[in-house]
C-alpha cells in the first residue's frame, strides 16, 4: 500500500510511525521464539549469549543439548508418552466429536444451545479446575496415574475443538444431498462415507489437529492426573524449569517450534484446500 | 389450502392411511431421536470423564462428614447440650469423646479431624494429636476431670462449640475462608484476622492482572489487526503467520523463551548492560515477579485478541473511511467516529476471551510469577498439592468457575457460541 502523492507531511509521519509500531508488535510476537534457536546451540549451560557466541567462534557453539535430548531416557520416555497419549486421545476425540457435531447440526436437535454449551465446557472451564476435579475423581476410581486416565482426560479436553470445527463445516450443509443419495438407493452408511465425509473432512482434520495439539501441549491436567510413568514432554519441561534448568529445555523448545511451523503449514494448506473445494476463492 | 377441492376428505392422510399430522409428528420424533443418538456418546463420555468429576469437586467445598463420622459418639452426646448455657457438656459427652478418641487413634483418623478443625481454629491439630496419644490411658470415670487434666483446653467452651458446629454434614466454612471470613466462637461470622486475609486480595490481584493483560493485548493487537485487515491479502497472510506461529507453539516453549530473555543473566539484561542503559550491578528484576507474569501472559494471549479483531475488521468495507473523509472528516475523526464503532464486536469478543483465559491461568504464573505474580489458580494448586486443604481448594475453584461462567455468558451474548472460530 504505497502512499498517494497528495498526502500531507503529518499523514506521512503518522504512516511511518504506525508501520513502526506494528513492526515492533510483530517483533514482540516472533523474537522470543527466534532467540532461543541460537541459544540452544550454546556450548555452556547458560541461558544467554556468551562472548564466544557473539564472536561467532565455533567453540561457542555445540550440539550437546540436542545430544542430551536424544540420549536422555527421561526425555525419550516423555516423547514416546506424548505421542501415544496424543494419538489415542485424538482418535477418540475426533470420533466422538464428529458424531456429536453431526447430531448438533441436524434440523430437529432438541435443547441445542444447552447441549452445545455442555459439550464445549471443557474448553471454557479453567484447566486448574478441570485438573482438580479429575484428580479427585480419577483417584477415587483408580485411574489416577494410569495411561487410560490421562488419555480419557485429554480426550475430554480435545472434543470441544472437534465439535466446533466440524459444526462450522456443516453450516450451510445442503441436507437434500443426503436425501438425494438415499433416493438413489444408497444405504445410510454408504451415504455417510461417500457424501457426508468428503464434505466435512477438512473440518474433521483440522479438529483432529486441534485435539492433537491440545493433548500434546497440555500440562496442567497432566501434572495432576499423571505420574512419572506417564510423563509427557510438557510435564518434563515443567519439572525441568522448576528444578534444574538446563539448556536441553531450549533444544526441546527449538524442536517444538519447528514442529509448530510444520503444523502451521499443514493447517494453512488445509484451509486453502477447503476454500477451493467450497469455491470461496479462485485457485 | 385453496387448491383442495370440496370433495377431498377433511383429513389428509399419508399413503399408509395414517393421518398426516400423526405421521408428521412421528417423523419429527424420529428425527429428534436420531440427532440425540448422535450426540449421546460424547455427552455420556463427557459426563463421566469431565462433568461428574467437576461436580464431585464442587461438592467437596461444602462436604464435611469427617468430624461427624469420627467423633460420632461425641456428636450424638452433644445433641442435647445447650451451647448457649455457658456450661461444659456433661460427663456422658466426655465419656463419648474418650471412646471416640480411642477408636480414632486405632483407625488413625483422629489426626485428620485435628487437621480439619485446625483450619477453623489454630492449635486444634496439636490438641488432637496430644489427646490422641494419651486418651487410651483414661479408662474410668470421671472422664471430664481426666480430660481437662490431660489438657485444660477440653475445659474451654469454644472447643466444644467448634466440634458441635463442624459436626454437620455440610459446612459453609470453606467458602467463608475463601472470602477471608470465619466463624467465631459463638457461631457468628466475622472477618479473618488482618494477617490471614489473603484471598480477597488474591482475587483482586487476579482480576487486576487479567485486566492489565487484556488492555495490553488490546493496545498491541488493535494496530496490527488493523494493518492486516487493510493490507492486500497476500501480504496480510504472511503477517498472519507471525501471529499464528506463537499461537501454535507450545505454551511451555513460549514461557521458556521469556525465562531466557527476562532473567537477571538473560538476554535483555545483557543487552541493556552492553548498551550502557543500566549498570552491571543493577540489572532489572523482570522475572519471578508481577512484571514477568504480565509480559509473558500478554505475549501468550495476544493471538487470542488478534484473531477475533482481525476477523471483524476484515468485514468493514474500506469505502466507509473514504466516505467519511470525502464528507470532510479528518483522518483521526474518520477513524474514531466511523471505523472504531464498527470494531466494537471484535474488541468485546477478544477482550472477554483474553480475560476469561487470563483469570484461570496457572502454568505461566507458576513458572515466572514468583510470589507477587501468582494468581488464584496457583493457590488452588497449592492447596491441592501442598497444604492438602482440599475443601478450601474446591471453594476457591468454585468461586473462580462462577466468575468464568458469568463472563462466558457475556461472551455468548456478544459473540454467540456458534460463531466461535478457531485458528
Amino acid at each position: 500500500m504505497a502512499l498517494p502523492p497528495y498526502t500531507s507531511t503529518l499523514e506521512r509521519i503518522w504512516f511511518y510511525t504506525f508501520r513502526t509500531i506494528c513492526g515492533l508488535v510483530f517483533f514482540f510476537l516472533i523474537a522470543p521464539l527466534v532467540v532461543i534457536v541460537p541459544l540452544s546451540f550454546n556450548s555452556v549451560p547458560y541461558f544467554t549469549f556468551t562472548p564466544e557466541m557473539l564472536a561467532f567462534d565455533p567453540a561457542g557453539y555445540s550440539t550437546r543439548w540436542y545430544q542430551d535430548f536424544f540420549t536422555n531416557l527421561n526425555w525419550q520416555g516423555a516423547v514416546k508418552n506424548s505421542v501415544i497419549i496424543a494419538f489415542f486421545a485424538t482418535i477418540l476425540a475426533t470420533a466422538l466429536g464428529t458424531l456429536a457435531a453431526l447430531g448438533l447440526s441436524r434440523a430437529h436437535m432438541p435443547f441445542r444451545t444447552t447441549v452445545m454449551g455442555l459439550l464445549i465446557s471443557p474448553m471454557i472451564v479453567p484447566l486448574i479446575i478441570s485438573a482438580a476435579g479429575m484428580y479427585f475423581f480419577y483417584s477415587k476410581v483408580g485411574l489416577q496415574g494410569s495411561y487410560l486416565g490421562v488419555i480419557l482426560a485429554h480426550t475430554a479436553l480435545g472434543t470441544p475443538f472437534v465439535v466446533i470445527t466440524v459444526t462450522a463445516t456443516l453450516v450451510g450443509f445442503d441436507h437434500s444431498l443426503t436425501r438425494a443419495a438415499a433416493s438413489l438407493g444408497s444405504s445410510p452408511a454408504h451415504t455417510f462415507f461417500k457424501v457426508i465425509v468428503p464434505i466435512i473432512l477438512p473440518g474433521v482434520i483440522s479438529g483432529a489437529l486441534f485435539a492433537f495439539v491440545t493433548s500434546f501441549d497440555e500440562v496442567v491436567v497432566i501434572l495432576f492426573v499423571a505420574s512419572y510413568e506417564q510423563r509427557t514432554i510438557p510435564w518434563q519441561m515443567f519439572s525441568g524449569i522448576r528444578e534444574q534448568i538446563s539448556p536441553t529445555i531450549l533444544a526441546v523448545a527449538t524442536i517444538l517450534v519447528c514442529v509448530s511451523v510444520m503444523l502451521l503449514v499443514a493447517t494453512e494448506m488445509l484451509r486453502r484446500r477447503g476454500e477451493r473445494l467450497r469455491g470461496l476463492s479462485p485457485a | 389450502m385453496s387448491a383442495v377441492s370440496p370433495d377431498t376428505p377433511a383429513m389428509l392422510t399419508t399413503a399408509d392411511g395414517a393421518p398426516l399430522k400423526v405421521s408428521f409428528d412421528r417423523a419429527l420424533r424420529r428425527s429428534r431421536l436420531k440427532a440425540l443418538a448422535l450426540v449421546l456418546p460424547l455427552f455420556a463420555f463427557l459426563l463421566i470423564t469431565f462433568l461428574v468429576p467437576i461436580g464431585d469437586m464442587l461438592l467437596r467445598s461444602v462436604e464435611n462428614q469427617l468430624v461427624g463420622n469420627v467423633l460420632h459418639r461425641t456428636v450424638k452426646a452433644l445433641d442435647h447440650w445447650d451451647q448457649g448455657s455457658g456450661e461444659l457438656p456433661d460427663e456422658e459427652a466426655f465419656a463419648a469423646l474418650v471412646a471416640d478418641f480411642q477408636e480414632g487413634r486405632e483407625n488413625r483418623t483422629i489426626g485428620r479431624v485435628g487437621v480439619r478443625l485446625n483450619y477453623e481454629s489454630g492449635g486444634m491439630s496439636s490438641l488432637f494429636r496430644k489427646t490422641g496419644r494419651r486418651a487410651k490411658r483414661i479408662t474410668e470415670a470421671p472422664f471430664r476431670e481426666a480430660m481437662i487434666k490431660l489438657d485444660k483446653r477440653w475445659g474451654n467452651l469454644d472447643v466444644w462449640r467448634l466440634i458441635k458446629r463442624e459436626s454437620d454434614a455440610y459446612t459453609a466454612s470453606y467458602y467463608l475462608s475463601a472470602v477471608d471470613m470465619r466463624f467465631i466462637a459463638d457461631g457468628s461470622i466475622a472477618r479473618q484476622d488482618e494477617n490471614r486475609q489473603i484471598y480477597v486480595r488474591l482475587f483482586g490481584r487476579t482480576l487486576w492482572l487479567s485486566l492489565v493483560i487484556t488492555v495490553l493485548c488490546l493496545l498491541l493487537g488493535y494496530p496490527i489487526s488493523y494493518l492486516m485487515a487493510t493490507l492486500p491479502v497476500r501480504t496480510s497472510n504472511l503477517l498472519m503467520i507471525m501471529v499464528l506461529l506463537p499461537f501454535w507453539t507450545s505454551l511451555l516453549v513460549r514461557t521458556t523463551c521469556w525465562i531466557a530473555l527476562l532473567q537477571q543473566q538473560g538476554v535483555i539484561n545483557d543487552l541493556l548492560v552492553w548498551v550502557g542503559i543500566i549498570g552491571e550491578d543493577n540489572r532489572l528484576a523482570m522475572i519471578h515477579n508481577r512484571t514477568g507474569t504480565i509480559i509473558a501472559m500478554t505475549h501468550i494471549l495476544l493471538p487470542f485478541m488478534v484473531l477475533p479483531l482481525y476477523s471483524v475488521m476484515k468485514t468493514i468495507p474500506p469505502s466507509y473511511l473514504r466516505a467519511a473523509r470525502s464528507l470532510g472528516a479528518n483522518p483521526f475523526t474518520a477513524f474514531v467516529r466511523v471505523y472504531m464503532p464498527n470494531t466494537v464486536a471484535g474488541v468485546g469478543a477478544g477482550s472477554i476471551l483474553v480475560f476469561i483465559i487470563a483469570i484461570g491461568y496457572y502454568i505461566t504464573p507458576a513458572l515466572v510469577g514468583g510470589t507477587s505474580g501468582t494468581l488464584i489458580s496457583n493457590f488452588i494448586a497449592h492447596h491441592m498439592q501442598v497444604s492438602l486443604n482440599w475443601g478450601l481448594a474446591a471453594a476457591l475453584g468454585a468461586l473462580l468457575l462462577a466468575a468464568v461462567l458469568a463472563l462466558y455468558v457475556l461472551y455468548d451474548k456478544i459473540v454467540g457460541i456458534d460463531n466461535m472460530k478457531l485458528g
